[in-house]
């Protein structure tokens, strides 16, 4: 009874995938161009591997690459940790003081402006230094502490709304049968929200590798993330490096996206065949 | 209830612990700040680090003075490219959120309706770009839509155009990229609502003598109504402020809010005046994302359906 | 058992060759991939009739009613309604009005505005719409939940929001799924009658879809028995109670002792069966068309057996056995008669003020019956 769609339907949906999918795949194909002129075909010289041996290269890109490496990684740590007690909060306490106010707190970052949360970051952290001495002057710290802020909201909702559809029963029962608080959560609880921690983490990754604005203001000098030094260099225009970084980021993100969904499905399916 | 005794069966102090971390962050790092940026949109100009005068000034004998600043916001009144920069960005951030919806609705329509096996496959390939870059993805634009682009390529080789088309930077290339780039937050609670929806209910609107379309019109649009709220909310809240598109793909006169705030922040150093366009863009958008909250409260209340 | 003693004053139409139906199905088949839910469905449906589709859960009623309303599309076969074809008409231009088994009820639309619906959409004035809506809410008692949401009502209010949102057309054919699943045994008794009432009074034809069988029974002119896809029985429900064409049949309408055995004597005017699980033979006194040593089915009634102490007099169709439980029910009693063979026999009796004799647990009884009750199927 579901599949019911006009031709009109599927001609919206082939057009808003093309829509979608056509500048992906037009970087992905001009990264082998050998021209340097990257959107003029040289059909005498291409396909080549060449600007991938250029990338590989450019110090530039591959320290700052290093750096939203390292930046991610904490952050997506760290704002999963956030995350999953601010999520565990909103879902299984249903009455405490401020409860309006961390809801709150946890929605607006999801569509509050880049610059506006950038900028009181920054501000924020002029003024720490001044009244504590701490942050000590801008860097790696101010960017991960910024990151965490604004990416902990999205593990949050991913986190909420898994424990929102099971059942808090499973725990009680749990309790009923004399766990104790600590390791209910432990042995139920965790087990059954990890795959939301897992997509919580790679989504935190993902928005901190990403981010462009946030990291401007809160960066220094000497620690200038990848998309810092993406954004200078296509400010003045194309550039086959970018087609290239681009490629292996798709490269890397579809194969990351089929291994979870394939795990995904096999943990569904062992699920199913358990009960 | 039942959520009530597991908190107090996990004693306070562990459920105290769990709340009180996140909550101490949010507040130290995501409200502070606003206050800090309203306590900087009242002070000078300063050409110092950081380039502001402090707000609270002992002068002299135990007295302290306390000087509110309204010169930045005076400013901001009486040049009129802040006003139009605010009305540009609203009026762009407005029609970028339709275009979306026109171009998202179907998508998530379309998708609802496949049988679930299909549908998963359509959902990951919408949320896959999300998950590659931004930037890049903005950048990808540059290439096709520049003067030796793709498209400008294509369309000279079947001979429909002469002359390249001037495409990049312009309105209409930033309007491309802001779809671009937003279509999936429009798309995916459009699609979690259609998810829901009772399909039976459209077969009982034709059984009483609605035309297919109809019965899209009146059933099927007026019961995804929080779905294209929170949707809308999504592209719309944070477009007004965007910056790297409109600086990437816009023309040089693409006037966005984000974009002069950038400006005097980092060119200008008016950090003051940064702030104070900050708070004005915040007084404009804090409505809206009230709203939203609403919305979404609602549509996980399940609104009676 | 409520048979309803409605006598025609004319011929029935289904009697009356020259009658026309108003519903024909021809040879119709649906199929779900290589699942075949309706299974090569002929049938025909007069003007005026109550209709009710009668079996087991997943049969494919709700399939046959779907394609009567134009929401799947036969794989083969024809529809004709009032004579014309149904194929490729869509549903909004049937004239038919389906009642779904969900409901299907506008969760953003009060009472009032989902029973006007219909009409809204055929261009009626407002005037007429606000008279007739008013009406048809009076008639299925929801005068007083006219501005109420869905949400807040019962699900036998909405049962009745969403009869009156069908009726309210005037439709020709009104499909009716599962109409009363949802009320309790009082108000579905109420409103079974009721139903009858209003068909009555608008001379719509109906076409129930039921798997419970008392509800057929009081409903129906006649009943379509379905298993599996397939019609396997039509008739008035006193037919299908009394000459059950099949085991099926006479199984799944009301209970049944059914005892297999032999055709050991095989006359024009009367058989004999020699049956290993009674332990005895059954003699009927009229005759059937089946090969001589077939395996035949024995039905009867637990109403129409007979139960005694002493031995009542002939040879035939007497049994004896003994009383394994009795079950109280009011109006009348089921006693479960265990035979020597290990058979169970089950057999009511009317709880009159005054028996005859008092017959207890564990006492050996005596069970017979008229040589015309058992009804004897040959699949
Ligand atoms: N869209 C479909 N795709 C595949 N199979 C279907 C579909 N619709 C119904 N079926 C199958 O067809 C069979 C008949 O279904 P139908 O809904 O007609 O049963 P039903 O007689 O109405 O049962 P119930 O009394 O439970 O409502 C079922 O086995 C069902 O699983
Ligand atoms: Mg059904």
């Amino acid at each position: 009874m579901n599949e019911r769609r006009s031709l009109f339907i599927l001609c919206c949906l082939g057009f808003g995938f093309a829509f979608l999918y056509i500048p992906i795949l037009s970087m992905v194909v001009f990264s082998f161009n050998a021209s340097k002129l990257v959107t003029v075909w040289d059909s005498a010289h291409s396909p080549t591997l060449k600007w991938y041996a250029a990338l590989l290269d450019n110090d530039e890109i591959l320290d700052a690459a290093w750096i939203s490496l390292k930046v991610a990684v904490i952050n997506a740590t760290g704002a999963s940790i956030l995350g999953m007690l601010a999520g565990f909060s909103l879902s299984r306490f249903s009455k405490f003081r401020g409860r309006f106010a961390l809801n709150a707190m946890t929605t607006a970052p999801l569509v509050m402006p880049e610059v506006i949360t950038g900028l009181s970051l920054l501000l924020t952290f002029v003024a720490m230094e001044q009244l504590i001495g701490w942050p000590a002057g801008r860097g790696l710290t101010t960017i991960t502490i910024a990151h965490i802020t604004f990416s902990m909201a999205f593990v949050t909702v991913v986190i909420q709304s898994r424990l929102a559809t099971f059942d808090s029963a499973l725990e009680e029962a749990a309790m009923d049968l004399g766990a104790h608080p600590m390791k209910v959560f432990f042995v139920i609880t965790l087990p059954i929200i990890f795959p939301a921690i897992l997509s919580g983490w790679l989504l935190a990754f993902t928005m901190s590798w990403d981010d462009l604005v946030i990291s401007s203001f809160a960066s220094g000098p000497g620690s200038s993330t990848l998309p810092m030094v993406v954004f200078s260099k296509v400010r003045l225009g194309v550039s086959p490096e970018i087609n290239v970084l681009a490629t292996i980021t798709i490269a890397v993100v579809t194969l990351m996206m089929i291994s979870v969904a394939l795990w995904m499905a096999r943990a569904a399916r062992l699920d199913k065949a358990r009960q | 209830m039942a959520k009530r005794s597991l908190l107090k069966r996990l004693g306070i102090s562990g459920g105290t612990f769990v709340v009180a971390v996140p909550y101490i962050w949010l507040l130290l790092f995501f409200a502070v700040p606003f206050i800090i940026v309203l306590k900087i949109s009242f002070s000078d100009i300063d050409l110092a680090i950081p380039p502001y005068k402090p707000l609270i000034e002992s002068a002299g004998n135990h007295l302290i003075a306390i000087k509110l600043n309204f010169n930045n916001y005076f400013f901001l009144f009486t040049d009129s490219l802040y006003f139009s920069a605010f009305l540009n960005s609203i009026k762009v951030a407005f029609i970028s959120t339709v275009l979306c919806l026109l171009v998202g609705y179907p998508m998530a329509y379309g998708i609802a309706r496949s049988a679930p096996a299909t549908r998963n496959i359509l959902l990951l390939l919408v949320v896959l770009p999300f998950w590659t870059s931004l930037l890049l993805r903005v950048y990808a634009w540059i290439g096709l839509l520049k003067a030796n682009g793709v498209i400008n390529n294509v369309l000279q080789w079947m001979g429909l155009i002469d002359e390249p088309l001037p495409m990049l930077y312009t309105q209409f290339a930033m309007y491309i990229g802001i779809v671009y780039s937003y279509l999936p937050f429009m798309i995916l609670p459009l699609y979690s609502n259609l998810e829901k929806m009772n399909w039976q209910l459209l077969e009982a609107a034709q059984d009483l003598g609605c035309r297919p379309w109809q019965s899209f019109y009146k059933i099927t649009l007026p019961l995804s109504r929080n779905g294209i709220l929170a949707g809308s909310m999504l592209v719309f809240i944070p477009a007004v402020g965007e910056f790297v598109i409109p600086a990437l793909l816009g023309g040089p006169n693409a006037l966005m809010i984000g974009r002069i705030l950038w400006d005097e922040f980092f060119s200008n150093r008016a950090w003051p005046v940064a702030s104070a366009v900050a708070i004005l863009l915040l007084i404009v958008l804090v409505p809206f994302m009230m709203w939203y909250q609403s919305v979404q409260a609602r549509e996980s209340a399940g609104d009676g359906r | 058992m409520s048979i309803p003693a409605t006598v025609p004053l004319k011929p029935a139409p289904w009697k009356d060759p020259s009658a026309r139906p108003y519903v024909q199905l021809e040879r119709l088949t649906k199929k779900f991939g290589d699942f075949t839910a309706v299974d090569d469905i002929s049938l025909k449906i007069y003007q005026g009739e109550i209709f009710c589709l009668l079996g087991a859960s997943g049969c494919g009623k709700t399939t046959l009613l779907r394609m009567l309303g134009g929401f799947e599309t036969p794989t083969s076969g024809k529809i004709l309604i009032d004579g014309e074809d149904m194929a490729g008409v869509p549903p909004y231009q049937r004239p038919v009005n389906m009642m779904f088994q969900s409901y299907a009820i506008f969760p953003h639309m009060n009472v009032e505005q989902n029973v006007a619906f219909g009409l809204k959409q055929d261009g009626v004035s407002k005037a007429q719409i606000k008279e007739r809506v008013a009406t048809m809410l009076d008639l299925v008692k929801m005068g007083d939940f006219a501005r109420r949401k869905p949400h807040q009502l019962s699900g036998g209010q909405r049962q009745r929001v969403a009869l009156a949102r069908s009726l309210v057309k005037r439709p020709k054919l009104l499909l009716l799924d599962e109409p009363l699943g949802a009320l309790d045994k009082k108000l579905r008794e109420h409103t079974q009658f009721e139903l009858i009432s209003l068909q009555e009074k608008l001379g719509v034809t109906f076409v129930v879809v039921t798997h419970d069988q008392e509800e057929a029974m009081t409903l129906a002119s006649r009943i379509g028995v379905m298993n599996h896809g397939e019609i396997v029985q039509t008739g008035t429900p006193s037919e299908i109670y009394e000459f059950p064409s099949t085991k099926f049949v006479a199984d799944f309408i009301g209970s049944v002792n059914m005892f297999e055995g032999k055709l050991v004597e095989d006359e024009p005017n009367y058989v004999r069966i020699q049956s290993d699980e009674l332990g005895s033979t059954i003699f009927v006194n009229h005759g059937i068309s089946s090969p001589p040593q077939a395996v035949v089915w024995a039905a009867i009634r637990p109403e129409k057996i007979f139960m005694s102490i002493a031995r009542p007099e002939g040879t035939d169709n007497i049994v004896q056995g003994a009383v394994q439980d009795i079950a109280y029910l009011g109006d009348l009693s089921i006693f479960l008669v265990k035979l020597p063979t290990g058979k169970v026999v089950r057999v009511t009796r009317p709880n009159t003020s005054r028996h005859s004799e008092e017959i207890t647990w564990d006492q050996q009884v005596y069970l017979n019956w008229d040589s015309t009750s058992p009804v004897v199927v040959t699949r």
